[in-house]
């Protein structure tokens, strides 16, 4: 795994990434509208700094942060919600629909399900070695594609890494609303073997990531990572319904990069966050003098 | 001659032939069973790697054809009937058919989807139907319906190694035991073929050798041009009204601009009155398109339309009332003649 200090630079990245976003949405600056990933960012980091070259990513509607620890540019992120030419996609996926590389995400939850699982098989069928990674949230668990893919990924034995970001809430509506049994056993009744755990803690859920991964890439068959974490923003923009104390408490508790942070020497940390607010400043007031689309 | 049935597979055979990188997945595939209507028969005996049978996920499989296709591989999915064509709709038409567009041409989505369309078997209501229509008009795919004119296995052999983004192959179940029509069979036709925007789907103009100037124009796609064909020369000997007939394999997109294919045009030109022939039901379908830009583009030098399509009610199981939902040739003879 990568060092602290790495592993913090790039979630402090996300952070200040995504906290730029929300603050300058009202503005008008971008167009539609954003999921941002505050909150979750030790999930991506933890995962994604393991990742090898040729490695192959899915995400979903929250990506921003799957994006950035993918080594996305983030001015071409900002551009790409300005939607500007000079985005991901031109301006034409927006916040939602990215590909760059190896990457791709796309908007309707559990949909990527079985395209991931393709490109996993298909890259088993060219023996590239290359293990696919897709990030999913306990919404997308309502969806019935992701059962059929479950099935599939299992069955032809896809190097497939499912992350299963449990933030337990979906829009609106509290998982206990939505999910009827248990988000481990539905993995390990399709003969998927996984680890579970409710952590904010890069390192914590990197160690858990690691082993899965190298079971995938040993052609092993498909793994699960299940986590519990914590979405401290609204789903998109100002639609958070739950209560605003107790998300006041659990923001405190479960801040990744507090948690790492405090592990870190403190005039490190700072220089950490600065350089990487100045990144964020930058890369956004570059995107905003990109040209507009014609 | 060979069936549209032993061309399609022919022509699966040799696509497998030519590039590895064709795959095909579906329910049912391995031999010697080779598919519910027998068109992969004999791909998993000679490519069993390349050949995968699937669960009964057909959301799943066309999905995972995508991923595969994003990743440089060519599958081929089986859908054993059209009516579950709606089970696939979100990956046909939020991810396969968008990957190119919403990615800004950064990927490329080489798959066919194969599946059987079509009653007259007495499959019933879920079994029997012909839903092609409510993929028409999805930016980014084209559907394509294999008809006796052509040959339905090279038409499909292109669409799996030419065609860089997806494609909906519609096979008309009846269709599969018709023979694939030769030059003898049609010589009493004067054939002309052109192609939507250049494409690699051929579209068939058929005119009566020596028939006087034509009165009507019929256009027609996959197992009704047969029934087009028949009315074709029903009309002419029975009743001396003589017809053009217009049979495009490519059914969507349409020409570029929201103008009517060469063929039509031309046909149109002549005749200026159109009936279209589907066997989707009656409302906001393909003839109704079609029917729109003749309007638009002929202004009013076209002096009738009318279609000729499915009645708007479940298909019935009964052999009786399964005939009078589908249109049949006197059906087309009976719109004809009240053109004319």
């Amino acid at each position: 795994m990568r060092a602290p200090e790495d592993l913090y630079r790039e979630m402090s990245r996300i952070r200040h990434f995504e906290e730029t976003v929300l603050d300058a949405f009202p503005s008008g600056v971008f167009y539609g509208t954003t999921h941002t990933y505050l909150g979750q960012e030790a999930n991506a980091v933890a995962v994604l700094s393991q990742r090898a070259a040729g490695d192959i990513v899915f995400s979903n509607h929250r990506c921003h942060g799957h994006f950035i620890a993918y080594g996305g540019d983030m001015r071409a992120l900002f551009a790409e919600l300005m939607g500007k030419p000079t985005g991901v996609c031109g301006g034409k996926g927006g916040s939602q629909h990215l590909h760059w590389k190896d990457f791709y995400s796309n908007g309707v939850l559990g949909s990527t399900a079985p395209v991931a699982t393709g490109a996993a098989l298909a890259e088993k069928a060219k023996g590239s070695g290359a293990a696919t990674v897709i990030f999913l949230g306990d919404g997308a668990l309502g969806q019935g594609v992701l059962y059929e893919s479950l099935n599939m990924a299992a069955l032809w034995g896809a190097p497939i890494l499912f992350v299963l970001e449990d933030n337990a809430i979906a829009q609106t509506t509290p998982r206990e609303l939505a999910l009827a049994g248990d988000i481990q056993a539905r993995f390990e009744a399709f003969g998927i073997q996984s680890t579970a755990l409710n952590s904010s803690d890069v390192e914590e859920i990197g160690s858990a990531a690691e082993p899965l991964l190298g079971a995938v890439r040993a052609g092993e068959g498909p793994r699960a990572l299940v986590v519990q974490t914590v979405r401290f923003g609204p789903h998109s923009k100002g639609d958070d319904t739950r209560d605003a104390h107790k998300m006041a408490k659990l923001r405190a508790a479960r801040d990744p990069l507090e948690i790492l942070g405090a592990r870190l020497k403190a005039d490190e940390r700072i220089k950490i966050e600065a350089a990487a607010k100045a990144e964020v400043q930058e890369a956004f007031a570059q995107a905003q003098k990109d040209p507009e689309a014609v | 001659m060979s069936s549209v049935l032993q061309a399609l597979n022919q022509g699966l055979h040799a696509a497998f032939e030519a590039d590895d990188r064709v795959v095909l997945i579906g329910e049912d595939l391995l031999d010697p069973y080779g598919g519910a209507f027998k068109v992969s028969r004999g791909l998993s005996s000679k490519y069993p790697q390349r050949v995968m049978t699937s669960p009964v996920s057909e959301a799943g499989i066309v999905g995972v054809a995508g991923g595969m296709a994003l990743r440089g591989l060519r599958p081929v999915v089986e859908i054993m009937f059209g009516d579950f064509s709606t089970l696939i709709a979100d990956q046909m038409i939020n991810g396969l058919s968008k990957f190119q567009g919403m990615y800004n041409g950064q990927a490329q989505v080489p798959v066919v989807v194969r599946t059987p369309m079509g009653g007259r078997r007495g499959y019933g209501p879920t079994h029997s139907q012909t839903l092609e229509k409510l993929y028409l008009g999805v930016p980014g795919l084209r559907t394509l319906a294999a008809n006796t004119l052509s040959d339905p296995g090279a038409l499909l052999k292109a669409a799996i190694l030419e065609d860089d983004g997806p494609v909906l192959f519609v096979e008309n179940k009846l269709l599969y035991a018709k023979p694939v029509l030769d030059a003898e069979t049609l010589k009493d036709f004067e054939v002309e073929v052109q192609a939507i925007d250049a494409g690699y789907a051929p579209t068939h103009l058929l005119k009566l050798k020596g028939s006087p100037t034509p009165a009507l124009t019929l256009a027609a796609y996959g197992y009704m041009a047969e029934l087009g064909r028949e009315a074709l020369l029903r009309l002419a000997f029975e009743h001396e009204i003589f017809c053009e007939l217009v049979v495009p394999n490519q059914l969507a997109p349409l020409a570029s601009q929201g103008r009517l294919e060469e063929a039509l045009a031309d046909s149109l030109g002549r005749t200026g009155r159109l009936l279209t022939i589907e066997e989707g039901t009656f409302s906001l379908g393909w003839g109704a398109e079609i029917a729109a830009r003749a309007a638009h583009q002929l202004g009013g030098q076209l002096r009738a339309t009318n279609r000729v399509a499915a009645a708007e009610e479940p298909i019935p199981a009964s052999i009786a009332l399964e005939a009078k939902a589908l249109p049949d040739v006197d059906d087309i003879l009976a719109a004809a003649r009240a053109m004319v």
